[in-house]
């Protein structure tokens, strides 16, 4: 006798821990406000990522289609995993004296760790990390860029 | 063990034997790329054999050419639910060969994003181990509080898991003015949250009969089998390097070692809840606290540790981390060794599922919280 009582309450006592969890479902049916569920692509206009994001390394150009990169290759080296490579060419200045400067800021986006390391090693601060987050492309080769501008050239004063 | 089973036909005796049966690399429950290979007879474990190496990076090797600053950010892809304690860990370690006295502001800043770490850690291991158990729900449940606390991250150093925030010498970046605020709105949000986990999932009977009693690890075997974190404190192995071997902040906050004496998967899961809310009062000790100062010490640009040895140990979400360096003055190591908590964790799965269903293999695996590129790195 005693089993069987024991043996039934034990089933409503399973039952009630079922109802128990339910509670919390049907809580949030009830109140859709707390609903934080957000509709990615639709909410692509208003979603904003925070400041530091780490989304990818660009090249600041200002208007006049200047950057502030020296070619130092600090971040190349700094770089764990090779992403960054800094082509460099020499130019003959004005005055008749040679300059290195870049060519080419080839970066891998592919290969990078977002390890924040390149931004801080710069010395000018010519490199930060974009908020852009959508990297999807079809073709890996797309994911090479080079980041300094066609035709842009040394920011003045920035050595 | 093999029953003899009688032909109807034939009247002859047939012999059933033990079978081998893969599981993973590639099943849902292994939670990465961990393959199992199972001795079975009908559906009792007999032996199970893990498999490792889909996911070897070499890791220790990359690490000997790496300068100290860049191998903090490979620890992230180890154990990345912890990645923040992983890089404490690798920084404390230069730090002490470096001898090298952090600023308060640093420490108390490493052991709030630590705890934070922790608690994230666990609210996904909860909502995964509710879907492992067949309730989708609670994965919802673990993943939307868990947002707030990566949101915290990402606002204030700029990546969401892999996060490399702690440097060798300090930190990358002083906190962002708003971390204070949105830590504190955590803690309120998430002090409410927690007892929605105990009503949806801790006195459910379905979870409760499939947990009490299954894989059962005593006391003596958790500390042969080195297995550390809230796995081996849930068997009465008081293992807390946060309370034994205190680093950065750990010493100034009061906080109670979640221990239990069952061993079962039931008491790793009280255990990790019970934890929730440890890491929620070390917070609270904390938020108001943080000393002003420096959010780095001063080190050279390049890092060259003294020719020597120096370890450190941290509590990340799955236990005791281990960082062994040995230096011969360079600037990379020449040989360094990561104890990970995952590794020793993973061995003492055959001793604890012998002899149950693999339906309980499943259940056993997941509240040993196994992530699998710490395993196998
Ligand atoms: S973020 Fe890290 S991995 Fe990426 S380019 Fe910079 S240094 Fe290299
Ligand atoms: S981006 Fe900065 S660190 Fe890199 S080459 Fe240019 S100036 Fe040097």
């Amino acid at each position: 006798m005693k089993a069987i009582i024991k043996y039934i309450s034990s089933i409503f006592k399973a039952l009630k821990s079922l109802f128990r969890g339910m509670a919390v479902t049907g809580h949030y049916i009830s109140h859709p406000k707390e609903i934080i569920t957000q509709q990615y692509p639709e909410n692509r206009e208003t979603l904003k990522m925070f400041d530091m994001f780490r989304g990818e390394v660009v090249l600041t150009h200002n208007e006049r289609n200047e950057h502030r990169c020296t070619g130092c290759s600090a971040c190349e080296v700094a770089c764990p995993n090779g992403s960054i490579e800094i082509i460099s060419k020499r130019i003959e200045m004005p005055d008749g004296k040679k300059k290195k400067v870049i060519d080419k800021f080839v970066y891998h986006l592919s290969m990078c760790t977002f390890c924040n390391l390149c931004i801080l090693s710069c010395p000018t601060d010519a490199i930060k990390m974009s908020q852009d987050f959508e990297h999807a492309v079809f073709d890996r080769s797309q994911l090479t860029k080079v980041l300094n501008k066609t035709g842009s050239k040394l920011m003045e004063g920035v050595r | 063990m093999a029953e003899t089973h009688i032909n109807t036909i034939s009247g002859k005796p047939l012999e059933s034997q033990e079978y081998l049966i893969n599981m993973g690399p590639q099943h849902p429950s292994t939670h990465g790329v961990l393959r199992l290979l199972l001795t079975l007879d009908g559906e009792i474990i007999h032996k199970v054999e893990p498999h490792l190496g889909y996911i070897h990076r070499s890791i220790e090797k990359m690490c000997e050419k790496d300068s100290y600053t860049q191998i903090v950010h490979l620890t992230d892809r180890m154990d990345y639910l912890s990645s923040h304690m992983n890089n404490e860990a690798v920084s404390l370690a230069v730090e002490q060969g470096l001898e090298l006295e952090m600023p308060e502001r640093v420490k108390v800043i490493r052991t709030i994003i630590s705890e934070l770490t922790r608690l994230s850690s666990h609210q996904l291991w909860w909502g995964v181990f509710g879907m492992d158990l067949g309730a989708i729900t609670t994965f919802l449940y673990g993943f939307r509080d868990r947002e707030m606390i990566i949101d915290i991250f990402e606002e204030t150093c700029g990546a969401r898991l892999t996060m490399n925030y702690n440097v060798p010498g300090g930190l990358m970046f002083d906190i962002h003015p708003n971390f204070q605020k949105r830590t504190k709105a955590f803690v309120a949000h998430f002090k409410q949250k927690l007892p929605e986990y105990d009503q949806l999932l801790t006195g459910n009977v379905i979870f409760e009969l499939r947990t009490k009693g299954v894989g059962i690890l005593s006391k003596e075997d958790a500390i042969s089998y080195g297995v550390t974190g809230p796995s081996g404190r849930a068997s009465g192995f008081s293992n807390d390097v946060r309370k034994h071997n205190p680093y950065s902040a750990y010493s100034q906050v009061e906080f109670k070692e979640a221990l239990s004496e069952e061993g079962d998967s039931y008491a790793r899961y009280k255990v990790r809840i019970q934890e929730m809310w440890e890491s929620l009062s070390i917070i609270e000790q904390l938020i108001d606290n943080i000393p002003e100062g420096d959010y780095k010490a001063k080190t050279k640009a390049v890092i060259k540790l003294p020719k020597g040895e120096y370890y450190q140990k941290v509590e990340t979400a799955r236990g005791e981390f281990g960082v062994y360096i040995i230096s011969e003055g360079g600037k990379s190591p020449y040989r360094l060794k990561f104890r990970s908590p995952g590794f020793s964790n993973l061995s003492a799965l055959d001793h604890m599922a012998k002899g149950a269903k693999i339906g309980d293999l499943v259940v056993i695996m997941s509240t040993l919280d196994l992530v699998i590129p710490d395993i196998d790195r």
